[in-house]
């Protein structure tokens, strides 16, 4: 796994305050070795947008169980793309329908990842869609 | 209590049955309350039915309201969007991409009006889901019960108002620990006087268990934290034989069922044995536990989604025979979305069948005696005394709160508890084992007007162009003065701001720029 040597971001956008499966990744994904920092709550796209350059993050990993993902995730990769940080892959976790997942990965998100898979495969997929940057 | 039960085979049973070892537990009614707080369990009354529900704007959450009541439910419950719970107008940048999402959207007077139009308010009994603008909620309501001649002291409900557990999961904390906690004590002092009859707490366990913790943690956190609002209501000249009837929880209930049943039973006896040892308080109603319960949380899954159906009814069951004084059982479709006026009828029916058919609630602690239950009872006493005492050790529950041990605590009890998941050393049914591999089929959709956000703000610009802005200013530089004063009660003053059009965001900042924000400690 090429995990070991990535600088990944944790956010929680918007409003949301269910931190738990924004920390359990985050545990997970330093476990596997990688360089892990996490935004705390309530952070806006620019500010999430820059603390990823500042930190020269490979990849953003955001966490949305309020139902606002869909704009909030266009909003970060919006803010990133007008920092010249467009490389940096943006993945998804929370609630998220699966009816949604299409339009998701069509505005540029990585992967989607929802409560009911394992950790393992979680990382796993990580790792993947990272490797194909 | 006495008085027999006959079942459908024509056989008599007792209401409150005894055997060996009753003595030691108390009567149901009876200190230390282990096996209820009331004489006759639900004979008297059944527990209050009462759905979580709300969301768009203030118009669609009535039309769902009056559906649930419609269908029999007895109680109302009232989910808040995410802008109002952080104490944000709907043109907030933080706000718009949220508004109506997770709850209705309620910034201000006349929105509460609206959501109560054709609903008496001395008619029923509501609880509010707010913790961060508890404060400017309760006042909205209470303004709103002044607009429509409904006498303060006859409105019956709750707030949940427990700050506390906000700062350890859910998040919709505001301002920093202290002057929060102040704003708990304001509110549950002015309740005690205007509104004796309204729980202006709510303290809460829920959200911390759903996060990851066990069912001993989830009674020792919420315990502790009473304790926490106890001291600071002392503190601010409360008198906890007075204030302590009014004190409510509210916790989740899980699948084992006996393990649940056994966490309700001790934390009763603890609260009622803590009140009297350490408050010296002697009335019964000061001494009792008495709360309400979620059933479904984050037991519930997307895949296979109608075997939640199932579990809810296990849960419902479980807090029956705990004793609960109001129950919620999540739609089997509330993993994923807002439920459909499907899923939450039948989420209200399982309530009813339990209620009407089970005959669950025609004795009294029918588990009480049970070899089982009885010494699950003592060991979850034990263990949640154990913990309480190491939150003790920590420097109290502010203390682990603000340097995020708390915080940290529950988030790795949320990777083990992922772990045992993963590994199949927690079964369950459709994701770990008998998983079939199918998308999930979820039926009717729930899907929320796209035209909502621009409603409310529409909305909010009609007030601001509609209130008397010099009157408005007036209530907002009153209240900013009062929060200079820590003596001060500061509810009479956001009430008056409720009464002339103010906002939740503006009469939030008004505090904001007194107090700050809370510094998140952020470790994993």
């Amino acid at each position: 796994m090429s995990l070991a040597k990535k600088r990944i971001l944790i956010a929680k956008p918007g409003l949301d305050g269910h931190d738990v499966g924004a920390k359990v990744v985050a545990m997970a994904l330093r476990d596997a070795g990688a360089d892990v920092i996490y935004t705390g709550l309530r952070k806006s796209p620019d500010y999430i947008a820059d603390v990823a350059v500042d930190e020269g993050v490979h990849a953003v990993g955001l966490s949305v169980l309020s139902g606002s993902h869909l704009s909030l995730a266009s909003d970060v990769i919006a803010a990133l793309d007008a920092r010249g940080a467009g490389d940096v892959a943006v993945f998804l976790g929370g609630t998220i329908p699966h009816t949604e997942h299409k339009a998701l990965l069509d505005m540029g998100i990585r992967a989607i990842f929802t409560a009911d898979e394992t950790l393992d495969d979680v990382l796993t997929r990580f790792d993947a869609a990272l490797g194909e940057t | 209590m006495t008085g027999v039960v006959t079942l459908p085979s024509g056989i008599e049973v007792p209401v409150v049955a005894r055997g060996p070892g009753a003595e030691r537990l108390g009567d149901p009614g009876e200190y230390p309350f282990t096996r209820g707080i009331f004489p006759d369990g639900y004979r008297g009354r059944l527990w209050t039915m009462r759905q979580y529900s709300g969301f768009g704007t203030a118009e669609e959450t009535n039309a769902r309201y009056r559906f649930l009541l419609d269908h029999g439910q007895t109680g109302l419950s009232v989910a808040l969007d995410l802008p109002t719970q952080c104490g944000y107008d709907p043109d907030h940048p933080m706000a718009r991409a949220e508004i109506g999402k997770v709850g209705v959207s309620l910034f201000s007077r006349r929105e509460m009006e609206i959501l109560f139009r054709g609903i008496g308010l001395d008619a029923i009994s509501t609880s509010f889901t707010i913790n961060g603008t508890a404060a400017v909620i309760f006042a909205m309501y209470l303004a709103v019960a002044d607009r429509k001649g409904v006498p303060r002291s006859a409105l019956t409900g709750t707030i949940q108002n427990d700050i506390l557990k906000e700062f350890v999961a859910r998040g919709t904390w505001i301002f920093p620990v202290q002057p929060s906690v102040r704003l708990v004590a304001d509110t549950v002092m002015f309740a005690g006087e205007e509104a004796p009859r309204f729980n202006a707490i709510s303290i809460a366990g829920a959200h911390v268990r759903d996060a990851g913790v066990t069912a001993a943690e989830e009674m020792a956190f919420t315990l502790a934290n009473g304790l926490a609002y106890v001291d600071a209501l002392i503190a601010r000249g409360g008198d906890p034989a007075r204030f302590g009837s009014r004190l409510s929880f509210f916790f989740y209930v899980h699948m084992d069922l006996f393990e649940e049943v056994a966490k309700f039973r001790a934390a009763r006896r603890i609260w009622a044995d803590l009140m009297r040892t350490r408050y010296d308080v002697t009335d019964p109603a000061a001494q009792q536990l008495r709360f309400g319960v979620v059933c479904g949380g984050s037991s519930l899954t997307a895949q296979q989604p109608l075997n939640n159906v199932v579990r809810v009814a296990v849960e419902n069951l479980a807090a029956v025979f705990a004793g609960a004084q109001s129950i919620f059982t999540c739609a089997y479709d509330e993993a994923f979305q807002i439920p459909s006026e499907q899923s939450a009828e039948l989420a209200l029916r399982t309530q009813q069948i339990i209620a009407h058919e089970s005959g669950a609630a025609s004795s009294v602690d029918p588990l009480g005696g049970s070899y089982l239950v009885e010494s699950l009872t003592d060991s979850m006493e034990e263990e949640i005394r154990a913990v309480m005492g190491e939150l003790d050790d920590h420097g109290g529950v502010i203390v682990a709160i603000e340097d995020g041990y708390l915080q940290t605590r529950v988030a790795r009890r949320a990777l083990e508890r992922k772990g045992q998941i993963d590994r199949g050393e927690r079964v369950v049914v459709g994701v770990n084992r008998y998983a079939d591999g199918r998308p999930p089929e979820i039926g009717e959709m729930f899907a929320l007007d796209d035209g909502t956000a621009a409603r409310v703000l529409e909305k909010l610009d009609r007030l601001k162009a509609a209130r008397d802005e010099r009157r408005m200013g007036e209530t907002l530089r009153a209240l900013a003065k009062a929060a200079e004063h820590d003596d001060e009660n500061l509810m009479p003053h956001i009430v008056a701001c409720c009464h002339a059009d103010a906002t939740v965001g503006e009469i939030t900042d008004v505090l904001r720029d007194r107090w700050g924000e809370f510094d998140e400690p952020v470790r994993f």
